[in-house]
């Protein structure tokens, strides 16, 4: 099956300033790719490219197959689009402009009230459907964005920050509606809620000044399983205590009396020895790279590199 | 999906007072002009009878209020062009329009048509008062419609100006006051044509006033409805090509 978005070594230049470098993924249907990374890291750059509201400077996109610059209307058509900051028309009702919203997107008239109808009901707009937008809450508002991106149901669904603004019940709605429309559309999810993506995502990318870092194309991927351990010991153990006994190949210090450890034995072996040696030993877990400390390393990392730099130069 | 476009921005400007305000007050003012040149031509239409050849109730009320409503439209249509495209790029809404399977041409003429249906709504309550002299008199009607038409055009040309000047900028004010400047430098370009050098006479061929004028006067002519299609088809065009630039560069 061909792929429902497909970007071949995209890249976006304002000026002198490399937004998206030379990136390059694929979305097939039933696909949730959630969309990571720090502010300014050129997200939303090519989500708009994608959406067609930029032109790349360089490189392919097709959508559903049809190429976005050279046949820009057909491929449009595949496409719900929610910007970062929903596009509405604040003097109109909800139901007039999604109504609108469906006849800029070419549903047809006799489905027009159904399809309406459908979207309201999906983003819990019921009760607003007659209220003037500029009148309404920024969570409904936010909802009512929503309503505009998935209401002609298209192939392609690209949410630019969905949840912003909303109340905790409304996210867990989002969430599970945004996991039902991932059934039988592509969706990308751009957001900087680590949790949100592991609770809805399948696929995971991160992007950091302008690059693609680190792609997860499984749940699985979104942790690392390590050899590691953390434990936590009494208060009187320290760091150089542990650090004397050479069954450790690796120790480091979380807080006052947790560590991670690595050591060559196995863990009951290891447990065996902690417990011989009397540290007062109350938890003992294999340690995890969550998906936050796959980010933190990844973006992180670069910013460090450059702080030493400007730190020798100076 | 251009009607469907003209027909928002129809919406949106009666939803927001601005239309209705601006309807009421050019109506006011126009009002009032047209009783002081009907009140004119009262007073003078004793000695206009002893005259032959003289001039009729068409060129004493209806063409000077044709020529008053040009000022006046003048001033109004940059209030209503400023927000056509910058207010969408402020609040923006225009990447609803963007993302949609839409091309910036249909954008730029659904916003254009929607406006113009404005105007023509403007300038058939403006037809009403000289209409209404038809109840005590006869009218020149060619001469009132081809002054209509010349109105229409310049309106219609004004607003594409403005189109244009919006695309340029989100700022709505900074649209309306260089929209403004414009029109009023266009309208004046043939002030000086008086005196009958070369240079002149291009100045004069260029001002929208002197293309009007002669609509006005009852002469239609070619070529001053080429001038006000190419006017209004340039700027038209120079906003498609300002909203594709943007979406390269911005």
């Amino acid at each position: 099956m061909s792929s429902l978005i497909s970007v071949t070594n995209l890249t976006r230049r304002y000026g002198d300033v490399c937004a998206v470098n030379n990136i390059s993924f694929e979305l097939a249907a039933g696909d949730i790719l959630g969309f990571l990374g720090p502010n300014g890291a050129g997200k939303s750059s090519t989500m708009q490219i994608l959406s067609g509201n930029l032109a790349p400077t360089l490189g392919e996109i097709s959508i559903n197959g049809i190429d976005l610059s050279a046949q820009p209307k057909t491929a449009k058509a595949s496409l719900g689009y929610l910007p970062e900051n929903p596009p509405l028309y604040k003097e109109m009702t909800v139901t007039e402009y999604l109504t609108f919203c469906a006849r800029l997107h070419k549903v047809k008239k006799q489905q027009l009230v159904a399809v309406c109808d459908l979207a309201i009901e999906r983003c819990g707009l019921g009760d607003v459907g007659k209220r003037l937008i500029q009148n309404l809450s920024k969570g409904y508002q936010q909802r009512v964005g929503i309503a505009q991106a998935i209401l002609h149901s298209p192939p392609v669904i690209i949410l630019d920050e969905p949840t912003v603004g909303l109340d905790p019940i409304q996210i867990l709605e989002i969430r599970t509606l945004i996991k039902t429309l991932g059934e039988n559309h592509g969706i990308i999810l751009c957001t900087h809620i680590l949790p949100e993506v592991q609770a809805v995502c399948n696929r995971v990318q991160i992007m950091n000044a302008g690059e693609l870092v680190y792609r997860a194309d499984t749940v699985e991927g979104f942790s690392r399983q390590s050899s590691k351990y953390e434990i936590t010991l009494s208060s009187n153990v320290t760091l150089d205590t542990l650090n004397s006994h050479a069954v450790f190949s690796f120790v480091e210090k979380i807080t006052s009396n947790q560590f991670i450890v690595d050591s060559d034995m196995s863990a009951d072996k290891l447990i065996e020895y902690i417990v011989s040696q009397q540290w007062g030993l109350s938890t003992f877990a294999q340690h995890q790279t969550s998906l936050e400390q796959i980010f933190i390393d990844l973006t992180l990392a670069d910013t460090k590199v450059e702080d030493k730099a400007e730190a020798s130069v100076a | 999906m251009i009607l469907l476009i003209a027909k928002r921005e129809l919406r949106s400007l009666f939803t927001s007072p601005l239309a209705w305000v601006i309807l009421a007050v050019v109506q006011i003012i126009l009002a009032w002009s047209f009783f002081s040149s009907l009140d004119i031509f009262f007073s003078i239409q004793k000695e206009l009878s002893t005259l032959q050849n003289a001039p009729g109730v068409t060129d004493l009320v209806v063409s000077p209020l044709f020529e008053v409503a040009s000022i006046v439209l003048l001033m109004v249509i940059p209030l209503l062009t400023m927000r056509l495209i910058s207010e969408e790029k402020r609040n923006k809404t225009i990447s609803l329009l963007y993302s949609a399977p839409v091309s910036i041409s249909e954008i730029i003429i659904g916003k254009y048509l929607g406006l113009l249906f404005f105007l023509v709504m403007l300038l058939l309550m403006i037809m009403l008062m000289p209409l209404s002299l038809l109840m005590g008199t006869e009218l020149d009607m060619a001469k009132v419609f081809s002054g209509a038409l010349g109105l229409f055009l310049t309106l219609a040309a004004f607003s594409s100006a403005g189109l244009y000047l919006s695309s340029l900028t989100d700022n709505p004010m900074i649209a309306a006051v260089s929209t403004f400047g414009l029109l009023l430098l266009l309208w004046m370009l043939n002030v000086n044509s008086g005196s009958a050098t070369d240079n002149s006479n291009v100045l004069a061929y260029l001002s929208l006033h002197s293309h009007f004028t002669t609509l006005l006067r009852g002469i239609v002519n070619t070529r001053d409805i080429a001038y006000f299609l190419l006017f209004i088809a340039g700027f038209i065009t120079l906003a498609i090509r300002q909203l594709e630039t943007q979406r390269l560069q911005s």
